[in-house]
């Protein structure tokens, strides 16, 4: 964590950074492009040991491009995804003004929710790296906790890094696609011209069978599989954090109930309860979360069970009790956070996991219902014209494949930063 | 079997403790308290009639090695036990400041811990919360208790910080319980303990887990943070060099009864009992280098079928028979007040055994009882008291005790058969 702070090391790519600086803060969007370049000036520069990461250029450097100089001392992860942050939200503002300038005036809520993201991005990523090089000296060690030592120990795994920037950049694109998409996700371009175009500079991932751009229907498609998968893990956990914690603290006969409706609900076939439910109601997108996240808990509060049996032995429960705490204070203030390791291993791989079943059904049609877009649908949608129009199904299958992939990339490296063997 | 079979007085009870008595009424009084655990396997007697009286602002030390129900008698206080298998039985009587914890409900009890009555476990590795920071968990009793705000907690944690010794309070204070080594830890816990001023501090083991240095400065910590707040402390030990070094007073404890009650003083220059003497003859000593540590022969009988009589015979080196009766807690040193005031009553001497009678051999039960308990001298309760009739019998008519000395052979104390196949007199 604490890089060597050789001061003057990178002296003369801060230098070139540093001039750049003095304009930067006037025009941004301007001046973004035209520091990307000096930045890599600046970045050969600092190829010493060491580098420009707390000097003055430093500082300079992080205020135009954040994330660059973290990269030129080797932190690759945190670097990049700051300046890939910084870079993309600029790329918005510049290429997208105009939608930009009207979902301002709009005020729908995706559309504010996406200028949120990009103001949010923009700030976060500048402040973070401008407060990160200015930290001279390293981190202080006092109110180290273990959750900084799990983060310390994340860092230093490769993939799993990787897989958190694949997810938070997808997770981010499908925040501001009202403003990022080329097209409506459903606007049909003319049936007679724009059927099942291939690949090309104006449809990059070419357009479907109703003459839909394919990219701004993936794009669209991320942002319900993803949220299908961010929601429905959501509610799978609090309810099975909450029950394993109640079931293994309490134990006795309220272990024994809940256990058994936990048992009750695991023994039922998922897919078949699935199939049951939006058989009986209308398909939503609401009813589809609702419904894989009401039968996705139990392995959860499972594992919160088990991991608050061996808890509630160790002697800080025993001194919680003795302090007057009351049974709800030890279980959602002393229980529930010394168990949320595993669960949030859980969830990353159970994310990863609701993705996929999502895409299965929407497949099978019991999901996602055109013409909404979701990756399933987009599959199903290609099935017709495999050999005719590859694109169509290939593209939303490689993303949910690299989607699951990084989910579970970084479930694994969760799994490692976690280890309670680690522990003191 | 039945919550109370076996439970009378005769058992080893002490009878007539729960009567009024003269004098300022005590913080704690703890009368025949019986913890059972049921289990699958029988009835587990852990504590089994424990009588004793914590007074303002003194040191109880509970003495006893492992298995004999120290914790199980500490933990019974606050009735932080797992219920079931554990159950405090009734005719059991917990009073704090007079008001009765056996059978409080829930709500109450929890009102009282942390607040009023605190406790300090013997594992600072593992009585820390590892999620959050210390000054968090400091706080957390005083804005419970006392309602303060969070950043008045704060301020308040790190004063107590200060208080028991840690340096550097303010940065300290947003430190993880994994970045203090083990005594820091626990002196953590102790201002958690203290955070709320309470009246009496359970201290279970407070030291055992920490190396010699540390534990000298917790137990000196322990010492000023008494005199300084007037709190009573019950230390939970079995290290009779810790009560020697902290307490006022010392109940000795030995297969969930306590066998000997006296002053610090008493117990380590004239212990009555045969097992308190074991444990002072087992402690090391710098005067006599080169020998063998003595050690109390034997271990701890299964609280599942305390045997008969006297649990500590078949341990015991003086051991006769007449030790297979049971035993009681006998207040020592201070012989009896008649009603009137006519001084010593006839009928202390031990008489000839008498087959089929509770007392056995020995007639000093019945004049005891007549005795109002206001005019008892020697309380068992807080006085100097033995569990072991040939002990107390030997104080009340001046005979030499143990027979023959320490180290000697048995003498032949008690009248009452000698020689009928009791064990060998061992020598420690």
């Amino acid at each position: 964590m604490v890089e060597p702070g050789a001061a003057g090391a990178g002296a003369p790519g801060g230098a070139g950074g540093g001039h750049d600086g003095a304009g930067g803060g006037q025009d941004e969007a301007g001046r973004g492009h035209d520091g990307a370049g000096r930045g890599r000036d600046g970045a050969g520069g600092g190829h010493d040991p060491g580098g420009a990461h707390h000097s003055r250029g430093g500082r300079f450097l992080s205020a135009v491009l954040p994330g660059l100089p973290q990269i030129m001392v080797g932190r690759m992860g945190a670097g990049s995804a700051a300046l890939l942050t910084w870079t993309g939200m600029l790329w918005i503002l510049v290429a997208r003004g105009e939608r930009v300038v009207a979902a301002a005036r709009s005020g729908a809520w995706d559309d504010r929710l996406a200028l949120a993201t990009v103001v949010v991005g923009l700030l976060g990523a500048w402040l973070w790296s401008w407060r990160d090089v200015g930290r001279a000296g390293g981190e202080e060690e006092i109110g180290v906790s273990q959750w900084d030592l799990a983060v310390r120990a994340f860092a230093r795994n490769r993939t799993a890094v990787a897989g958190l920037i694949v997810i938070g950049g997808l997770y981010g694109i499908a925040l501001v696609t009202p403003l990022v998409a080329p097209h409506d996700p459903n606007e049909q371009l003319g049936l007679l011209t724009h059927r099942y175009l291939g690949l090309s500079a104006a449809h990059p991932l070419g357009t479907d069978h109703f003459a839909r751009d394919v990219l701004s229907r993936l794009l669209y498609g991320a942002r319900i599989s993803l949220a299908i998968g961010f929601v429905a893990v959501g509610i799978s956990v609090t309810i099975g954090t909450l029950v394993g914690a109640v079931a293994g603290y309490l134990g006795g006969i309220a272990d024994s109930v809940l256990m058994r409706f936990v048992d009750m609900v695991i023994s039922f076939p998922r897919l078949v309860l699935l199939i049951t439910i939006i058989a009986l109601f209308e398909p939503s997108i609401f009813l589809i979360t609702a419904v894989l996240g009401l039968t996705l808990w139990p392995g959860t509060a499972r594992i919160v069970r088990a991991e608050v049996l061996s808890l509630r032995e160790r002697e800080f429960v025993q001194a919680a009790v003795a302090l007057g705490y009351s049974k709800r204070r030890i279980i959602l203030k002393h229980l529930i956070p010394n168990a949320l390791a595993p669960v949030i291993v859980a969830a990353t791989l159970g994310i990863g996991n609701t993705i996929v079943l999502e895409a299965g059904l929407s497949f099978l049609g019991l999901g996602v219902q055109p013409p909404t877009p979701s990756w399933g649908t987009m599959v199903d949608d290609g099935r017709a014209n495999l050999l005719g129009a590859w694109w169509l199904s290939t593209f939303p299958g490689l993303a949910i494949v690299f989607t699951v992939l990084s989910f579970n990339l970084v479930g694994d490296g969760l799994r490692d930063a976690l280890d309670p063997r680690m522990r003191t | 079997m039945s919550a109370r079979a076996g439970a009378g007085p005769a058992d080893g009870g002490v009878r007539a403790a729960d009567e009024p008595r003269a004098g300022p009424a005590p913080l704690l009084s703890v009368t025949d308290l019986r913890t059972w655990f049921f289990t699958d396997r029988g009835v587990v007697r852990a504590v089994d009639g424990v009588s004793f009286e914590v007074h303002g602002g003194e040191t109880l030390g509970i003495v006893g090695e492992s298995g004999c129900g120290k914790t199980v008698t500490s933990l019974s206080l606050l009735g932080l036990l797992p219920r079931p298998p554990a159950r405090i039985v009734d005719g059991s009587s917990i009073r704090l400041h007079g008001e009765e914890l056996v059978g409080a409900a829930e709500s109450r009890l929890r009102a009282l811990r942390g607040n009023r009555v605190a406790m300090i476990f013997q594992e600072p590795m593992s009585s820390l919360n590892p999620v959050f920071p210390v000054g968090d968990q400091i706080g957390e009793p005083l804005r419970l208790h006392r309602g303060m705000g969070r950043t008045q907690a704060r301020t308040e944690a790190v004063r107590l910080m200060r208080e028991v010794g840690i340096p550097d309070p303010e940065r300290r204070v947003d430190d993880y319980p994994h970045q203090l080594s083990g005594g820091m830890r626990q002196r953590v816990m102790i201002a958690m303990a203290l955070s709320c001023e309470p009246s009496l501090l359970i201290a279970d083991e407070p030291t055992t887990a920490l190396d010699v240095t540390i534990q000298a400065q917790i137990l000196e910590l322990l010492a000023d943070l008494r005199a300084r707040h007037g709190m009573a402390v019950l230390l939970i030990t079995h290290d009779l060099g810790v009560v020697a070094e902290v307490c006022d007073r010392v109940a000795v404890m030995y297969a969930g009864q306590l066998v000997e009650t006296g002053t610090v003083e008493q117990i380590f220059t004239d212990a009555q009992h045969p097992y308190t003497k074991g444990l002072l003859g087992s402690l090391p000593s710098v005067g006599e280098p080169g020998g063998r540590l003595a050690a109390i022969p034997g271990t701890v009988p299964s609280p599942l079928r305390w045997p008969a009589g006297c649990r500590f015979r078949e341990r015991c080196a003086w051991a006769i028979s007449g030790c297979e009766r049971p035993q009681e807690l006998i207040a020592l040193g201070e012989v009896p007040v008649a009603p009137s005031g006519e001084g010593p009553r006839e009928g202390l001497e031990p008489g000839a055994p008498a087959e089929g009678s509770p007392q056995g051999g020995w007639t000093l039960g019945a004049p005891m009882a007549g005795v109002p308990p206001d005019r008892r001298a020697g309380d068992p309760a807080s006085g100097r008291a033995v569990r072991c009739w040939r002990a107390s019998e030997a104080a009340m008519t001046g005979r030499p005790w143990p027979p023959g000395g320490l180290f000697g052979q048995d003498d032949g104390g008690g009248e009452s058969a000698r020689d009928d196949g009791a064990p060998e007199a061992r020598a420690w």
